[in-house]
C-alpha cells in the first residue's frame, strides 16, 4: 500500500473536529482534505470551520468559492420550498420540509454551507393523491414515467416517483414517511406530522426531536451509507445546536421509542461523538456494538483522490496513522474482533 | 492513483490521476510546454479509471471520473487517452466553476482587446479561433471564455485547441509539426486532433483584458453581418453559460455589464477566409 | 384574485438593455427579461405597499396612461405576483 492509499476520511472529521489541525497541513494535506471534503459534499462546512485560520491562498480560494455557491443554492432552495407553498396552499396542508431546505427556512447551525439538491416535504399519505394533482398542475412534471417503476415507487417505497419542475428545473421530493415500507422498522408518520413545528407563513419543519430521527434513518437507509459523512455532519450540527435545549434528550428517546428507531439513534449518536466529538447523552448513546466498526469503516472509506475504497472493510487502526488516537473502547473493541478473525 | 499529473491552463490547475501510464504520457507529452502550476494545492481532481476492473487490460475502457462527473456518460476507449483527459477537465469547469462566467466561446486577443466568438458546435468558433491566432492574435481559448465578475476583463484558458476533421488538415497545412499532438481517429466526433497554442500565449496565460467585441458566428450560410440587440444577446449568453445561474448575483452583474458595454453582432459566413475579412472589418470600425 | 396592496419583493436589480429590461430577483435568484410596463411597475412601487389605485395614481403622475390601464395594471401584477416580483396581500 502507497502512501497515499492510508489516507481516509478522518482526514476530513479531525478537521471538522479541531480545525485548527490544518494549521499543520502540507500542500500535499491540503489536497487530500479539499479532494475528500468535495466528494464528501462538505466542502462548504469546512470553509465555515475554519473561517478566520490561516491557510494557503489557493485553499482559501477554494473554500471561499464553495462558501458562495452554497448560498447561492440556498436562495434557490428556499424559493423552491415557497413556491411549493403556493402550489399545495390551497389544499390547507401543512408543508412540513425536511432536510436541508429544513435547516435552511429554520436559520439552523445546519444549514451553513449545507449543499441542497431536491425539495423534500412530508405529507399525509392520505394526501398523496391531490398533493400529485396541485404538483402537476402547478407546473411540476414526472421525471420518469415507467409503469413498472411508478407502481413499486407507489407501493414500496417512502414517496411519490420523483417530480421535476420544468421550468426551473428542480426536483422535489413528496415522502409520506421516513423509511420505505418495506423496511423493518415502521417510524410513526402521523406522528411525525402531527409534531411539525411552524415556522410561520404557512411552512412548518419537524420538532427537533424527530428531526435528529429523520437524520438518522436518512443515515441508516442506504446500506452502502453512501453520502454519509454529509448526513452524520448533519446530526452532529443538530445536537450541538438542540443539545443543550431542555428536555431534548428525555424528548429524544421517547421518539426514537416512538419510531422504533432506538438502536439507530444510538448508533447514530456513538459515530457522531466519535468522528465529530458531539456531546451526546451517555444513556442513549450506551453500548457500543460490533457493528459500529463496520459503519465507521464505511463512512471513512474515502482517499485522498476521492475514491471510494468500501472494498476495504478493515480500518487502517494499526497502520500508522499521525492524526487520530482511536479512544480505548473502540481499539479493544477491534482487537476483540481481529482476534476472533485471526 | 498509480499514475499522474498536473495541468495548468490560465487560472485553473487539474490533478489527473489514471490506472494506465499511456493517458498521462500522453498529456505530458502534450502540455509540455505549460508552465508549472504556481500552487501546489490543485483546482479540480480527475481520475481515468478503469471501467471495471477485469477490462483494465482486457479491451481497457477508460471511465472519466473525478471531482464532477456525468453518471450517464459512456467510457471512452483508452486508444483516445488525451479525448478523455480533454473531456474530463471540461466536465470540471463546466460543472464546478463559481469564480469565473463561463461562456461557451473563443477568445482572441489584440491591441489589448478581446474578440469573443460564441456559438454552438459547428459554429466554427474554435477553428476561427486557431486561424486568427495563425495571424497575429493572441490565443485565449477556443472552448471556454472566462469572464471575471470583479473586472470584466476576459480571462485566458489557452488549452489545445480541439480540431475536428476538415480543420486539422487546414491547420497542419498552415503550421509546424511540432505544434500538433497525436491524431485521434474515429472517435464520437469524428477525427480530432490538438493543436498547442503557440509560446506567446502560453507565456501569456496569465493575463487577463477587456472585451471589445462579441460575435455569434454561422458557418455555411452567406456572407452576413448584423448587429445583435442587447437583450437578445442577454438571453442567448445566458444559454451559452454553463454556470450563470450557479453564481447567482455576481453572473447576472458579469453578463449585463459585458453585454451593455460591449459591441454585439452576428456573421454569417459561407467559408473561413470570408469570415476572417468581416472580423477585420468589424474589428478595425470599433471605436 | 382579490389582492387589496402590492409590494415589490425587494431586492432586485433591473438593467435597461435596449428595450428590454434584465432582472435579477434576490429571493428566487431567477433572471427575467421583462418588457414595458414591468420596469415601470417596479420603479413606481418603490419600497411602498401600495393598492392598485394609488399605484396606478403613481404611474399615471409619470406616464400617459390609456382607458383600460387599470385592467393592464391588475393584469401585469398577477403575472408578476406569480413570478415572485411582487407580493400580493
Amino acid at each position: 500500500m502507497g502512501g497515499t492509499a492510508m489516507i481516509d476520511a478522518r482526514l476530513l472529521t479531525k478537521t471538522l473536529s479541531q480545525p485548527s489541525y490544518a494549521t499543520r497541513l502540507d500542500a500535499r494535506g491540503w489536497t487530500s482534505l479539499l479532494t475528500i471534503a468535495h466528494a464528501e459534499r462538505l466542502t462548504a462546512s469546512l470553509a465555515w470551520r475554519l473561517e478566520g485560520l490561516k491557510v494557503p491562498p489557493k485553499a482559501a480560494a477554494i473554500l471561499a468559492e464553495a462558501k458562495a455557491s452554497a448560498e447561492v443554492g440556498r436562495t434557490h432552495a428556499l424559493w423552491e420550498a415557497e413556491m411549493a407553498r403556493r402550489a399545495l396552499g390551497p389544499l390547507g396542508l401543512p408543508l412540513i420540509l425536511l432536510k436541508g431546505t429544513a435547516f435552511a427556512a429554520a436559520g439552523l447551525d445546519a444549514a451553513r454551507g449545507r449543499l441542497i439538491g431536491d425539495l423534500d416535504i412530508l405529507v399525509p399519505r392520505d394526501w398523496l393523491n391531490e398533493v400529485e394533482a396541485a404538483l402537476l398542475g402547478a407546473g411540476w412534471e414526472w421525471v420518469k414515467p415507467d409503469p413498472y417503476d411508478d407502481a413499486y415507487y407507489r407501493t414500496h417505497m417512502h414517496e411519490l416517483p420523483p417530480l421535476i419542475h420544468a421550468a426551473r428545473d428542480r426536483m422535489i421530493d413528496v415522502h409520506h414517511t421516513i423509511l420505505p415500507l418495506t423496511a423493518r422498522v415502521k417510524p410513526d408518520a402521523a406522528a411525525l406530522i402531527a409534531g411539525a413545528v411552524p415556522l410561520g407563513d404557512g411552512l412548518f419543519t419537524l420538532s427537533p426531536p424527530d428531526m435528529m430521527i429523520h437524520a438518522v434513518a436518512h443515515l441508516f437507509a442506504d446500506g452502502d451509507l453512501n453520502g454519509g459523512l454529509r448526513n452524520l455532519w448533519d446530526i452532529d450540527r443538530l445536537i450541538r445546536e438542540h443539545g443543550a435545549v431542555p428536555n431534548y434528550w428525555p424528548q429524544l428517546i421517547e421518539r426514537a421509542r416512538l419510531h422504533g428507531l432506538v438502536p439507530h439513534v444510538s448508533r447514530a449518536l456513538r459515530l457522531s461523538q466519535h468522528l465529530f466529538e458531539t456531546p451526546v447523552d451517555a444513556f442513549l448513546a450506551y453500548e457500543a456494538r460490533k457493528g459500529d466498526i463496520f459503519y465507521m469503516g464505511r463512512l471513512l472509506a474515502r482517499n485522498g483522490w476521492g475514491q471510494e475504497t468500501r472494498k476495504i472493510v478493515r480500518l487502517a487502526f494499526y497502520i500508522r496513522s499521525h492524526w487520530l488516537r482511536m479512544p480505548p473502547l473502540m481499539l479493544a473493541q477491534h482487537l476483540w474482533v481481529k482476534w476472533r478473525r485471526g | 492513483m498509480r499514475h499522474s499529473t498536473t495541468v495548468t491552463i490560465g487560472p485553473r490547475t487539474f490533478r489527473i490521476g489514471s490506472d494506465w501510464r499511456a493517458p498521462v504520457d500522453a498529456v505530458d507529452a502534450l502540455y509540455r510546454d505549460y508552465p508549472a502550476p504556481a500552487s501546489l494545492i490543485p483546482d479540480y481532481t480527475v481520475r481515468l479509471e478503469a471501467a471495471k476492473f477485469a477490462r483494465r487490460l482486457i479491451r481497457p475502457s477508460v471511465a472519466i471520473c473525478g471531482d464532477y462527473t456525468l453518471p450517464e456518460a459512456v467510457p471512452q476507449s483508452l486508444a483516445h487517452g488525451l479525448i478523455s483527459a480533454e473531456m474530463a477537465m471540461n466536465l470540471q469547469m463546466a460543472l464546478g466553476e463559481r469564480r469565473f462566467l463561463l461562456l461557451h466561446a473563443s477568445s482572441v486577443e489584440k491591441g489589448g482587446k478581446v474578440l469573443i466568438m460564441t456559438g454552438e458546435s459547428g459554429s466554427g468558433k474554435s477553428t476561427l479561433s486557431a486561424l486568427l491566432a495563425s495571424r497575429g492574435w493572441r490565443f485565449m481559448g477556443d472552448e471556454f471564455a472566462l469572464i471575471d465578475p470583479l473586472t470584466g476583463d476576459v480571462c485566458p484558458f489557452p488549452r489545445p485547441i480541439s480540431l475536428k476533421n476538415e480543420a486539422i488538415g487546414v491547420m497542419r497545412g498552415m503550421l509546424p509539426a511540432t505544434r500538433f499532438g497525436p491524431l485521434q481517429a474515429d472517435t464520437a466526433k469524428g477525427d480530432i486532433c490538438h493543436l498547442i497554442p503557440d509560446d506567446a500565449a502560453i507565456a501569456a496565460m496569465h493575463n487577463p483584458a477587456p472585451p471589445a467585441l462579441i460575435l455569434f458566428p454561422a458557418y455555411g450560410l452567406p456572407c452576413d453581418i448584423r448587429p445583435v440587440g442587447k437583450s437578445e444577446a442577454f438571453v442567448r449568453l445566458t444559454q451559452a453559460s454553463t454556470n450563470y445561474t450557479a453564481l447567482g448575483e455576481a453572473g447576472f452583474d458579469a453578463l449585463a455589464r459585458l453585454v451593455k458595454n460591449v459591441p454585439i453582432g452576428a456573421i454569417d459566413y459561407p467559408d473561413t477566409d470570408t469570415a476572417l475579412a468581416l472580423v477585420d472589418e468589424l474589428w478595425a470600425a470599433l471605436p | 384574485m382579490g389582492a387589496s396592496t402590492y409590494a415589490a419583493s425587494l431586492p432586485f436589480k433591473s438593467v435597461a438593455l435596449d428595450g428590454l429590461s434584465a432582472i435579477y430577483h434576490g429571493a428566487s435568484g431567477a433572471t427575467h427579461v421583462v418588457a414595458e410596463p414591468v420596469p415601470q411597475i417596479l420603479e413606481a412601487l418603490g419600497g411602498d405597499t401600495l393598492t392598485l389605485a394609488e399605484l396606478l395614481a403613481r404611474l399615471g403622475a409619470d406616464y400617459d396612461l390609456d382607458d383600460d390601464a387599470e385592467a393592464g395594471l391588475s393584469a401585469r401584477l398577477d403575472e408578476l405576483v406569480a413570478l415572485g416580483l411582487v407580493i400580493a396581500r
